[in-house]
């Protein structure tokens, strides 16, 4: 695992977000991402884990959100509040939530887009069989239509599609999303694959905290806006809060009593 | 045999330009998703403008041509620029009411410049007589049919193997996801209405050496309606077929029918059509996965 010292590849310093002017999702977030980590964000619906991407990715803006304070740094340098565009050209590269795959263009031509800001156009086939490596179905398909592939194969061509374009840092936006365990082991296989052989730093986010938390190096769980605990996978696991929480794991053999009702008023203790 | 030929080549002719009109307005609503109901007025303006510049400035037609299509481009990103984008985010009806104000400005705007008097062309495109078996016809027909196939070509062309048009169908599938992928919406949009302005002056060329200017050229607008719906409101392929259906049967029930029923007839063919295959001939279909 990387060493996670020197200046951090991302970091996001009590970054506030507001929509529309008035709705406040993020309340001072901060967190950190080092060169070569898998980072992952964890917590549950409405914590704000979609919006931290999007801030960073700068997909707030044609919502109508933006980051009203604090700082994000990429590489040192501020990227707050920048048209998206701009941002994947720095190396930054976001899969959104739910896939959003080219439905009416070719398995290729899904690709080809994820690779629209490239300017070295003569290694764009070199990177299309290496993404056919990582999924050989999409190569199987290359030429169908990518609306009729199957949720695995269009999260497999999601991934993919960012590949294309070889960012330094690549969000992802639960790639877990509606697909069968299996098919999430194998997607979170070529995740640590990617991870580990293309160097690619990943910053996750999911709602399946166990997976997430066996390929991660580090992990964040947001509540309300704000980051809540952060740690170590090890350190995070052993955590009783998390363990019942996120995990879904209670003491074996333990009877229900009243006093697990309570865990529900120890939960309040984080929104505070 | 020798009207079924003129019909035939004359339904041809009007099918090509209806096609190429239908084709600039397939290019917004594909990528935009605006219904642009100037775009009989874009196809006028670029009729007045190579009358301009041929007749009124006496400029050989080759620079008169490209001087056109750079203007046509230059109205496009401006009518982009300066009436799409601030709306970029409203109602989709506001837009298209946006679209019907154009229109009208774009007609008032000609008819300051040039009057609302139809100006006789002197013909630019080469107009021999050619024998077609039985029948002569003349070379400018011909002419714009093939100075449209060759349009509609390099079109399909574009959005298959080139960068900006792979661009622009992922930005008329899903907005936000082509702007995860680096892709500048504004631009594309800068690059939809330019192209369709280009289009719409190529066809406005075609019309007014055969036919002259007027105003009433703007009708081409209304008239691309029946060929859009009926060949699919995305589809270039279908903007092509359904020009050729459209032009074929009107000149012929024009010709063997009369009595005026060919200005009616293409919106009788299209109810025919919209009955069988709702979303036109080649129209996307939701795609929908079970």
């Amino acid at each position: 695992m990387p060493e996670p010292n020197g200046q951090p590849l991302l970091q996001l310093n009590n970054i506030e977000v507001i929509y529309d002017r008035v709705i406040l999702v993020l309340k001072g977030l901060s967190l950190e991402v080092h060169k070569g980590q898998i980072v992952a964000l964890l917590g549950a619906n409405g914590a704000g884990k979609t919006t931290t991407l999007k801030a960073i990715s700068g997909l707030l803006k044609p919502e109508r959100g933006e980051v009203t304070d604090g700082s994000i740094l990429y590489n040192g340098e501020p990227i707050q509040n920048q048209y998206p565009e701009d941002i994947v050209r720095k190396g930054i590269f976001q899969v959104m939530e739910g896939r959003r795959i080219f439905e009416h263009l070719t398995v290729e031509e899904n690709l080809l887009v994820g690779a629209y800001t490239r300017r070295d156009r003569h290694n764009i086939r070199k990177d299309m069989d290496m993404v056919y490596a990582y999924f050989p179905r999409l190569k199987e398909r290359r030429h169908q239509v990518a609306g009729y592939l199957s949720g695995g194969e269009q999260q497999m061509l999601a991934i993919g599609r960012a590949l294309m374009a070889r960012p330094r840092l690549m969000l992802l936006d639960e790639p877990s999303l509606g697909l069968a365990p299996l098919l999430v082991m194998e997607i979170f296989n070529i995740i640590k694959r990617i991870n580990q052989e293309q160097g690619t730093t990943i910053l996750l986010v999911e709602q399946n905290a166990n997976i997430a938390l066996q390929i991660a190096d580090y992990a964040y769980i947001m509540e309300n806006g704000r980051v809540v605990l952060d740690g170590t996978p090890e350190v995070l696991r052993e955590n009783p809060d998390v363990r019942e929480f996120y995990l879904g794991l209670t003491e074996v053999g333990k009877r229900k009593s009243y006093r697990e009702v309570k865990h529900y008023k120890r939960r309040k203790r984080w929104l505070t | 045999m020798e009207t079924f030929i003129h019909l035939t080549v004359a339904g041809l002719t009007n099918g090509m330009i209806l096609a190429l009109a239908a084709l600039g307005f397939v290019l917004i609503y594909k990528a935009t998703d605006v219904i642009n109901f100037a775009q009989g007025e874009f196809l006028m303006v670029g009729a007045y403008l190579i009358y301009a510049f041929i007749v009124q400035f006496g400029m050989p037609w080759t620079v008169s041509v490209v001087l056109t299509l750079a203007l046509a481009v230059v109205i496009g990103v401006v009518v982009e620029r300066f009436v799409l984008r601030p709306l970029i985010g409203e109602p989709i009806i506001s837009i298209i009411m946006v679209t019907i104000g154009l229109s009208s400005l774009m007609r008032a705007i000609v008819s300051m410049i040039w009057g609302n008097q139809p100006k006789a062309m002197p013909p630019f495109i080469p107009s021999q007589p050619v024998r077609l078996g039985p029948a002569v016809v003349t070379a400018d027909r011909l002419w714009a049919i093939a100075v449209a196939v060759l349009m509609l070509v390099l079109f399909a062309l574009f959005f298959r193997y080139y960068k900006e048009g792979i661009a622009m169908r992922a930005v008329a599938d899903d907005q936000q996801a082509a702007m995860s992928m680096g892709i500048s919406v504004r631009r594309i949009f800068a690059w939809a209405w330019s192209i369709s302005a280009m289009v719409a002056a190529v066809a406005g060329a075609l019309v007014a050496n055969i036919v002259g200017v007027g105003p009433e050229l703007a009708g081409f607008g209304l008239r691309v309606f029946p060929v859009v719906i009926l060949g699919g409101l995305d589809s270039i392929p279908g903007a092509l077929l359904g020009g050729i259906i459209i032009g074929l049967i009107e000149s012929y029930v024009g010709g063997y029918v009369g009595h005026g029923l060919h200005q009616v007839i293409a919106f009788v063919v299209l109810v025919l059509i919209l009955m069988v295959k709702p979303y036109g001939l080649f129209g996307q279909e939701r795609i929908e996965r079970v």
